[in-house]
C-alpha cells in the first residue's frame, strides 16, 4: 500500500536531483559552513573558556551530561582544508555543467572570479580570509602540478627543441629582467615623486619576480586550446626551465639588498650559482629517479605500494633540492623523466593506471586551489595602489616579451631546420603568462628591506590578472583567426615506429660513414649505453632485453584489445584509421581487383593477434584484463589455444606468401609514389 | 664510375651537381681518401671496416645503398661493386640540409628524392615494389640486435604493419594478381 503523498515527495526529489539546479544547491550548502567556519572559530574559542569557567565553578554542583557538544576546534584544520578542496572541486565541476561558458572563458579566469567572490563573502562575514601562504604554495600546491607535467613530458619533441627552449628560458628571461628593471629605474629617475623612490635593486628584484613565465598558468590555458605540439612544448618547456634563472636572480638581488655597487666578482659568482642551481637540481632529480627505478625492480611481490614509491621519491627529490636552494622544479622534472621508462617497464598495468590518475587528480585539485586562493588573496592582501607604477609595469611586461621573442627567434632561426614563423612568434609572445609563482615570490619579500612591498604586490596581481584574463580569453579566438596548426589526434601506428627507428639508425650510420659526430650519433650512443648497462640494472630480468619495437607493439595491441572489449566487439578496427568505404570505391575503378572481404580481414586480425599472444607469453607477462578472472582456468585454456594458434599462424603465412592460394595470394603492394608523400605519418619529412 | 678527382677545379662541377659547398666537398674528399686508403674507389669492405657502423642494426642496408645504381642516376638499375668519389658524393647529397630559400615545388621535389632513397633501401630486389618479405626483412634487421627473438616475432610485427598500411591507403594500393 503506497502512500500517495510519499510517492509525490519522492518523485519530486528525484526530479530535483535530475535537474541541474540541485548541483548549485549542493554547492551553496557547502559554502555556508566555510564562511561560518571562519567566523565560528572565534565563537568556539569563547565557548571553550565558557565551559571551562563554569566547570570550575560548578565543581561542587553536579552539571547535566552534555548530549550534544560542539567541539569545532578539534577538527578545525582538517575540516577547513577538506571544505576548501571540496568547494574547489565542486566549482570546477560546475563550470563544465554550465553550457558554453567553458568554451569561451578559460577555467583559470572563472576560478579566480570565484576566489574573489568567496574572499569577499568571508570579508563581509567579518573575518580575515586565508592568504595564499607561500610555504603552503611551494611545498604542497606546486609539486603535484610539476610532477604531472614532468612525468608525462613528451620526450621526443622536448629534446629535439631543447636548444630553442633553453635560449628562451635563460636568455629570454634575463633579457626580460634587465629590460623591465632598467626601464623602471630609468623612469623612476625621471619622475621620482610619482614612483615612490625606487632604487635600482628594488626595480631589479621586482622585474625578476615578474619576468618568469608561469607553468601553472600556461598549462591551464594551453591545455584547453590544443595547439600543435611544437608550440606547446616550446612555451611549456620555457616555463619549466626558467625556474633556475628566477631562483638565482631572486636570491641574488635579495642578498645584495643593502649594497650599492655590484662588482665583477659578484656577477661571476652569480653565473656560477646559476650553473650550480640548475645542474645541481637536475643531478638531485636524476639520483632520486634512479633510486625509484631500482626500487620498482623489486616490487613484484607487493604491487599495491608501487605508486607510493613513485610519488614519495619524486616529492623527496623536490624537497632535497629545496634544502640546498637548488631549483626544485628542475629536480622534479628530471626525476620524472629519468624514472619513467624504467618504472613503466617494471610495474603492473594497474599501478601504471593508478599513478596516472592520481597525478592527474592531484594536479587538477592543486591548480584549482591555486587559482581560487589567488582570487581570495586579492581581496585580502594589503594593497597600495599606484596607478603609474601599475600601468608602466604592465606595458613594460608586454613590450619586453614581444621584443624578446622577436629578437631571439631571429637568432634561433639561423640554427633551426624547421623555422619559427611569424604566427608562431606571435603565439609564443602571447603565451607568456604570469601566475601564482610570481605572487608567492612577491609575498616572500621582507617588508623591512622593501618598503614598497605592497605596491609591488598590487602590481604583480594586476599583471597576473591581465595576462590570465585578457591574454587567456583572447588567445582562443586568435588561434582560430590566425589558423594556427592544431594538435593532430594521431593514432600511434606501428609503421611510424618502424620507420622512425629505421630513420634513426640510417642517420646514425651516415654519421659514421662521414666520420663526423652529429647529434644523431650521440643519441644513438646514448640509446646503446642505455640498453646495455642501465636497463640491465634497473629493469626486472626478463624485460630488460626486450627491444623497444616489441614493447611498443605489445603496448599498442594491449590498448587496442582493452578498447575492443570496452566498446563490446567488432565495431572498432585495427590500429589505423578505419573506413570500410575506402576499401570499396576507388580500388574497383583502378584495376578491377577484388577487395579483401570482411571475413578474411577478421581472420587476418585474429591471426596477427595470435602471433602477438604467442610472443607475448614468452617475454612480456602483461596480464591482459580478462572478463573471467580465474587464473587457473586461463592457464589451462591457454595451452589449448596455443596449439590452435600455431596452426592458424601457419595458415596466415601461407595466405600471405603462398603461390598456390587462390587469387590474392601474393601480397604485392605496389606503392605509388604519390601515396607516400601525401601521408602525414611518414617521418622522412623530419629531415627537412 | 668516376676517376679520382685530384684537381680542385673539378670540385666546382661537383658542387653544382650535388649542391654541396666547396668546403664540404673538401671535407668529404678527405674522408673518402681515408676510407679508401688512398685508392680511387671504395668497395664494400672499406665501409664495413668502420667500427661505429658495425653495431648499427641496418648496416648492410646502408652499405648496400651506397652501391645501388638507382641512387646515382634517375633510371639506373642493379648494383655495382665499387664506387668513386662522384657517386659517394651523390649518395651523401641526399642527406644535405635544404637551402634557405627554396620554393614549395623544390621542397616537394627534395622530399620525393629522399623518399625514393628510403624506398630503394627497402626494395632490395630492385623490382620497384616492396613485398611483405622485404618488409619482414626490415623488421628482422631492426630486432636483430636484441638476440634470441626469432623470426616469429618479426613476422608478427611486419604482418600487423602491412595490414595497417592496407587499411589506411587502400585507395592507392594495388593488389596484383600473380
Amino acid at each position: 500500500m503506497t502512500c500517495p503523498v510519499l510517492t509525490r515527495v519522492i518523485g519530486g526529489i528525484r526530479g530535483c536531483i535530475r535537474c541541474r539546479w540541485s548541483f548549485w544547491l549542493l554547492l551553496f550548502i557547502f559554502l555556508f559552513p566555510l564562511i561560518l567556519g571562519e567566523t565560528s572559530a572565534q565563537g568556539d574559542h569563547n565557548l571553550q573558556t565558557g565551559t571551562d569557567g563554569t566547570s570550575i565553578n560548578s565543581n561542587h554542583t553536579k552539571r547535566s551530561f552534555p548530549v550534544l557538544h560542539l567541539r569545532y576546534k578539534y577538527v578545525q584544520l582538517p575540516f577547513e582544508i577538506s571544505l576548501w578542496i571540496l568547494l574547489a572541486s565542486l566549482m570546477k565541476l560546475g563550470f563544465h555543467l554550465l553550457p558554453g561558458l567553458s568554451s569561451v572563458v578559460p577555467e583559470s579566469c572563472l576560478l579566480i572570479v570565484v576566489g574573489l567572490l568567496v574572499g569577499g563573502l568571508i570579508k563581509v562575514g567579518g573575518d580575515k580570509p586565508p592568504m595564499l601562504d607561500s610555504e603552503l604554495f611551494f611545498l604542497c600546491l606546486l609539486p603535484p602540478i610539476i610532477l604531472d607535467a614532468g612525468y608525462f613530458l613528451p620526450i621526443r619533441p622536448f629534446t629535439e627543441n631543447i636548444g630553442t627552449i633553453l635560449m628562451f628560458a635563460v636568455v629570454g628571461t634575463l633579457w626580460n629582467v634587465f629590460f623591465i628593471g632598467g626601464m623602471l629605474y630609468g623612469l623612476a629617475q625621471l619622475d621620482a615623486s610619482r614612483l615612490g623612490g625606487l632604487d635600482l635593486l628594488a626595480c631589479l628584484i621586482f622585474s625578476s619576480i615578474v619576468s618568469a613565465v608561469d607553468p601553472v598558468a600556461v598549462l591551464a590555458v594551453f591545455e584547453e586550446i590544443k595547439i600543435n605540439e611544437l608550440l606547446h612544448v616550446l612555451v611549456f618547456g620555457e616555463s619549466l626551465l626558467n625556474d633556475a634563472v628566477t631562483v638565482v636572480l631572486y636570491h641574488l638581488f635579495e642578498e645584495y639588498v643593502g649594497m650599492t655597487s655590484v662588482s665583477a666578482l659578484d656577477v661571476f659568482l652569480a653565473v656560477i650559482c646559476f650553473l650550480v642551481v640548475s645542474l645541481g637540481g637536475v643531478l638531485v632529480g636524476t639520483t632520486y629517479g634512479i633510486l625509484a627505478a631500482l626500487t620498482s625492480r623489486f616490487t613484484a611481490t607487493l604491487r599495491v605500494i608501487e605508486p607510493l614509491f613513485v610519488f614519495v621519491y619524486s616529492y623527496m627529490a623536490y624537497l632535497s633540492a629545496e634544502v640546498f636552494n637548488l631549483s626544485g622544479i628542475m629536480s622534479l622534472i628530471a626525476c620524472g623523466v629519468v624514472m619513467r621508462p624504467y618504472v613503466e617497464a617494471n610495474i603492473s598495468h594497474k599501478s601504471f593506471i593508478t599513478i596516472k590518475y592520481f597525478l592527474k587528480m592531484w594536479s587538477s585539485v592543486s591548480e584549482t586551489l591555486i587559482f581560487i586562493f589567488l582570487g581570495v588573496s586579492t581581496v585580502v592582501g594589503p594593497h597600495s595602489w599606484n596607478l603609474t607604477f601599475v600601468t608602466i609595469s604592465v606595458v613594460l611586461c608586454l613590450i619586453s616579451r614581444v621584443l624578446g621573442v622577436i629578437g631571439l627567434t631571429y637568432i634561433i632561426n639561423k640554427f633551426r631546420v624547421v623555422k619559427l614563423t611569424a604566427t608562431d612568434q606571435f603565439i609564443l609572445a602571447f603565451g607568456g603568462l604570469r601566475g601564482a609563482i610570481a605572487f608567492s615570490l612577491g609575498y616572500l619579500l621582507k617588508q623591512e628591506h622593501f618598503p614598497m612591498k605592497n605596491m609591488f604586490l598590487t602590481s604583480i596581481i594586476v599583471i597576473i590578472f591581465f595576462t590570465v584574463f585578457v591574454q587567456g580569453i583572447t588567445i582562443r579566438p586568435l588561434v582560430d583567426l590566425l589558423a594556427v596548426k592544431r594538435k593532430q589526434e594521431s593514432k600511434q601506428s606501428i609503421n611510424e615506429e618502424i620507420h622512425t627507428q629505421v630513420m634513426g639508425n640510417l642517420l646514425a650510420g651516415i654519421d659514421s660513414v662521414c666520420g663526423c659526430y652529429g647529434h644523431h650519433h650521440w643519441k644513438y650512443k646514448l640509446c646503446r649505453f642505455n640498453k646495455r648497462y642501465v636497463k640491465r640494472c634497473l629493469i626486472v630480468e626478463e624485460r630488460s632485453r626486450e627491444p623497444q619495437l616489441l614493447a611498443f607493439y605489445n603496448k599498442m595491441e594491449l590498448r587496442q584489445a582493452i578498447e575492443m572489449m570496452e566498446t563490446g566487439g567488432e565495431t572498432k578496427q585495427l590500429p589505423a584509421v578505419p573506413s570500410t568505404e575506402s576499401l570499396q570505391s576507388p580500388a574497383s575503378e583502378q584495376t578491377g581487383v577484388p577487395q579483401i572481404s570482411r571475413e578474411l580481414e577478421a581472420e587476418i586480425r585474429r591471426i596477427v593477434r595470435g602471433n602477438l599472444k604467442k610472443t607475448g607469453q614468452k617475454l612480456y607477462p602483461y596480464r591482459r584484463p580478462t572478463l573471467v578472472g580465474n587464473p587457473f582456468e586461463d592457464d589451462f585454456q591457454d595451452q589449448l589455444r596455443e596449439k590452435q594458434r600455431a596452426k592458424v599462424g601457419r595458415r596466415m603465412s601461407a595466405f600471405l606468401t603462398d603461390q598456390d592460394f587462390p587469387s590474392r595470394t601474393i601480397a604485392r603492394i605496389s606503392v605509388v609514389p604519390q601515396a607516400h608523400s601525401s601521408r602525414p605519418t611518414i617521418p622522412a619529412t623530419q629531415k627537412d | 664510375m668516376g676517376a679520382l678527382i685530384s684537381v680542385p677545379g673539378e670540385f666546382q662541377h661537383l658542387a653544382e651537381k650535388t649542391g654541396f659547398s666547396l668546403e664540404q666537398i673538401g671535407i668529404l674528399h678527405r674522408r673518402f681518401q681515408q676510407l679508401s686508403h688512398g685508392e680511387t674507389t671504395i668497395r664494400r669492405e672499406n665501409l664495413r671496416s668502420i667500427p661505429d657502423l658495425s653495431c648499427n642494426p641496418i648496416r648492410s642496408q646502408i652499405i648496400q645503398a651506397f652501391f645501388d645504381k638507382r641512387n646515382f642516376q634517375q633510371d639506373g638499375e642493379g648494383s655495382v661493386q665499387e664506387i668513386g668519389f662522384e657517386e659517394f658524393l651523390t649518395v651523401m647529397s641526399h642527406f644535405r640540409p635544404p637551402g634557405r630559400n627554396l620554393t614549395p615545388e623544390e621542397m616537394e621535389g627534395l622530399r620525393r628524392e629522399k623518399l625514393r632513397f628510403l624506398f630503394n633501401m627497402h626494395d632490395t630486389d630492385n623490382d620497384g615494389t616492396i613485398t611483405l618479405e622485404e618488409y619482414r626483412h626490415v623488421v628482422e634487421e631492426l630486432l636483430s640486435r636484441s638476440g634470441a627473438l626469432g623470426k616469429e616475432t618479426a613476422k608478427g610485427i611486419a604482418d600487423a604493419a602491412m595490414l595497417e598500411v592496407a587499411s589506411i591507403s587502400v585507395g592507392h594500393m594495388v593488389w596484383a594478381h600473380s
